[in-house]
């Protein structure tokens, strides 16, 4: 958390010796304090002091990356409980795991399918951010073998699931030049696990069942010089969860507590079966996850837990949009309709979408709607028939098609009179209400 | 070492209010349900007590419905085909609530008559014990009528009316009034609207705890986000006291999750949407979580197996945490 004004004065020397360039150590401090000029300029703090600024100056939940070659998946530098008060920054990673009990055909089946997931959500490609193999078998062979088999099918990054450090280090070595995640240190391999993580530049995910144990875990490793770390409370349970998950945060943010101020892992992937594992991870999607560990693979599910995370993570201050113009669909010619909608991303891409699906071709209008979906934008005044009439002059849809036929979305029919006045000599067309119902209306009713 | 815990100390907090009257309560429900009552956010038992769970309700319509996901209708079947028995359907289903909401047409394609809407409730009334609300077409004039008929065919039931909008609370509410039941109040994902729209029916003169409101949600995908922090805003100005956000909070996920095409459509669908039917229960089931999660007092949900879901995960989330 950042120090005030009066803070940081009370840590330097207060001579005001003006070497700084300022008259007195005060207004230097809140220059500082306002982030206006860099601690150098001070040629007279002393290391304590220098050492408590720097502390203060870093963000409250630790930015952590887990990387392998051109992939980082990063979590953390959150700065609210609410994503209204200002937003949520790093989407949680979502690794799925396998496990050594498995053999390496089948491993590899599961995550050429599961690597391979991409689904499109308003134009964004969603996919999985990693895999996680745990060590089930206790045989350091087959832990390695498993490894091996999620190495031959992708390069995302890995998080190594075993308390075995013989295991871990083994893991490490296969993945040389990675920065992959450790999972994980307890309270008695804590030190040869540090050791571990340290060696090899990777983070290294603390595990225990209580604040308690995660805070003294984590102190005691800090002391080692360890900095990146991941905490993880071994529940998974959702009520424990989301207890644990907003204590440590509220900790972190509102407390300053160093020792707790680390990206959140939730293990989804331990929940007894997978629909409770399904509402386990969509909660720690919205509360406090910085990565999230699923144990099944079903494209059903992760599908709507990606989108989730999409939504929560919009910044609430701006809604997605895409560019107003007119958009071709299809390889449209003069005679082919023209169809309108506003420029909210959800809404350009549910319309487009089944458009593209029909096979028909289509012109596209999409209007400065300032970002919202057409009920919203009808209702706020940000798409009547004068701004539909305004963007078929500004994007010329006139001289690209022969025949005037503009069909509107059926939940504003009734801007169909007024839109008639607007564009005369044009058809207008009220469409159906919604857009799934887009390609049987330009099959039967648009010919 | 011991770490101190976190504790906020809230001003405020939510109103309880009770709805369905048993029979020496003057209806025939054979139990009352009581939500809200909390002074802290969703389930965060560390801080105070939540006294009363979330609760689960099950929309049933009059009538075989046209523009449902062919997957509801295939998990409700027959029992769709008329609203006693669907209602007892869904209380099997392990419905708290029973939610009816009255189509604009009948299968014929005339407009619902008053004396049909009574009808319809009278039935539900009959096949199930359970608490009942009912909810209008969503056109202000026939909501109007409809629910006047409804309300005083079933006087004293302390049935819920919904849905009061800024254009047609008045109605609602003074029938309401007249004939002890509740109301719910919808604004459009917005805190001030909320508070605005409480105001008015208070004016009125109905008792606050009298008052659900529905701060409107979208589903996953299709602005879930507004409706999620709207709500979280809403219950925050609960806790910190302003008394006309303290109303329980009902929200509809099961009506805007199966609207989306990723419920409603199996076919021609991307390969990787995966399969169908766990695919819309899990839009369905992740929406009314996120929800429950922000402040929902009452999900209403469509999906069976979605019911038996949100049961389990609020079983879990009101459960004292297992803190070792
Ligand atoms: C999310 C939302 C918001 C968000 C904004 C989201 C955004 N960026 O647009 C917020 C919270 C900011 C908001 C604000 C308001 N909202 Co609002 N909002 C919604 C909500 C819940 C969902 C809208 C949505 O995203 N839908 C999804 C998109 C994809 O739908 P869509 O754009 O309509 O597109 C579909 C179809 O129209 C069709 N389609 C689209 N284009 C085309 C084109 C053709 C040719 C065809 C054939 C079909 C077609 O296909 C799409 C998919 O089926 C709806 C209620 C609901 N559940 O629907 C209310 C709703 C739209 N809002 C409403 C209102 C009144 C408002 C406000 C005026 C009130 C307020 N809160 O102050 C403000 C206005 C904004 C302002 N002044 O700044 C009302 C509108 C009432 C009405 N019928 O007039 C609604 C219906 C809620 C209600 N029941 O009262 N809202
Ligand atoms: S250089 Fe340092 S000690 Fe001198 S006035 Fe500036 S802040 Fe104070």
């Amino acid at each position: 958390m950042a120090l005030t004004g009066i803070q940081i004065y009370k840590l330097l020397p207060q001579t005001n010796c003006k070497d700084c360039g300022f008259p007195t150590c005060l207004a230097f401090a809140m220059k500082l304090a306002a982030k206006q000029v860099e601690l150098s300029s001070c040629p007279h703090v002393n290391d304590a002091a220098k050492a408590q600024l720097a502390e203060a100056s870093e963000p409250p939940v630790r930015l952590i990356s887990v990387k392998s070659n051109g992939y980082d998946v990063q979590a953390g530098n959150e700065v609210v409980l609410f994503r209204h008060e200002k937003t949520f920054y790093h989407k949680p990673g979502v690794f799925l795991r396998v496990r050594d009990d498995e053999s390496p055909e089948t491993i590899k089946a599961e995550i050429t399918e599961a690597a391979g997931f991409q689904v499109n959500y308003v134009g964004r490609d969603l996919v999985l951010d990693g895999f996680a193999v745990e060590a089930v078998t206790g045989d350091v062979n087959k832990f390695t073998a498993a490894i091996a088999a999620v190495r031959d099918v992708t390069h995302r990054p890995i998080i190594l699931m075993s308390h075995d450090p013989a295991h871990i280090s083994a893991g490490l070595r296969l993945l040389d030049g990675e920065h992959p995640l450790i999972c994980g240190a307890d309270a008695n391999n804590w030190a040869t696990m540090g050791d571990l993580a340290k060696q090899h530049g990777a983070a290294l995910v603390v595990v225990a069942d209580t604040l308690d144990g995660l805070t003294d875990l984590a102190e005691k490793l800090k002391d080692k010089g360890i900095n990146d770390l991941v905490l993880a409370p071994t529940t998974h349970h959702l009520g424990t969860t989301l207890t644990l998950n907003t204590q440590i945060r509220r900790l972190a943010l509102k407390k300053n507590f160093r020792p707790l101020g680390y990206p959140i892992m939730t293990l989804a992937s331990h929940a007894p079966d997978p629909a409770y594992e399904a509402m386990l991870a969509a909660q720690a999607i919205a509360k406090y996850a910085g990565f999230i560990v699923l144990g099944h693979f079903q494209p059903e599910v992760v599908y709507p837990l990606l989108v989730l995370r999409e939504n929560i993570y919009t910044d609430p201050q701006k809604p997605i949009q895409v560019k107003p113009g007119l958009y071709e669909i299809n390889n449209p010619k003069a005679d082919d309709p023209v169809l309108v909608t506003t420029n909210f991303s959800i809404t350009y891409f549910s319309v487009a979408n089944e458009v593209e699906g029909s096979g028909l071709p289509a012109w596209l209008l999409v209007t400065d709607a300032e970002g919202m979906s057409v009920l919203t934008a009808w209702a706020a005044g940000k798409f009547d028939a004068e701004r539909i009439a305004k963007a078929v002059k500004e994007f010329g849809v006139a001289d690209k098609v022969s025949r005037k036929r503009i069909v509107i979305p059926g939940h504003v029919a009734l801007l169909s009179g007024e839109l008639e006045e607007e564009l005369p000599g044009w058809e207008i067309r009220v469409g159906p209400r919604e857009a799934v119902d887009i390609p049987a209306f330009m099959k039967q009713v648009l010919t | 070492m011991t770490v101190e815990i976190p504790k906020e100390t809230w001003a405020g907090s939510v109103r309880t209010v009770t709805f369905g009257a048993t029979a020496s309560e003057g209806g025939t429900r054979a139990r009352s349900l009581t939500v809200g009552g909390q002074k802290t956010l969703p389930f965060l038992h560390f801080e105070h007590e939540t006294p009363h769970p979330p609760l689960v309700a099950i929309e049933i319509k009059d009538r075989r419905p046209d523009d449902w996901s062919p997957l509801l209708l295939e998990a409700w079947g027959e029992a769709a085909n008329d609203p006693a028995s669907w209602a007892k359907a869904a209380e099997a289903a392990g419905a708290d609530v029973l939610v009816l909401a009255l189509s604009l047409n009948d299968a014929d394609g005339q407009p619902t008559t008053p004396e049909a809407a009574a009808a319809a409730t009278q039935a539900v009334l009959k096949a199930s014990g359970l608490p009942l609300m009912v909810f209008g077409p969503g056109q202000a004039e026939v909501d109007n009528v409809l629910l006047v008929a409804v309300a005083e065919a079933t006087k004293g039931e302390r049935l819920v009316l919904g849905i009061c909008e800024d254009k047609n609370y008045r109605t609602i509410v003074a029938t309401a009034m007249a004939n002890g039941h509740l109301i719910t109040a919808r604004t459009p994902m917005d805190v001030n609207l909320a508070k605005q729209l409480n105001i008015l029916i208070k004016d009125m003169g109905l008792p606050l705890d009298r008052i659900l409101m529905d701060p409107t949600t979208g589903a996953l995908g299709y602005g879930i986000e507004y409706g999620y922090s709207v709500m979280e805003r809403l219950r925050l100005a609960a806790l910190q006291g302003d008394g006309m956000t303290q109303m329980p909070m009902i929200v509809t996920p099961g009506f805007e999750a199966w609207k989306t095409k990723e419920a409603k459509v199996g076919q021609d669908v991307p390969a990787a949407w995966g399969e169908w039917r766990e695919r819309g229960i899990a839009w369905e089931t992740l929406t009314a979580v996120a929800l429950i999660e922000s402040g929902a007092d009452i999900v209403v949900l469509r999906h069976p197996e979605s019911v038996t879901r949100l049961h389990q995960a609020i079983q879990s989330l009101m459960a004292l945490p297992e803190l070792a």
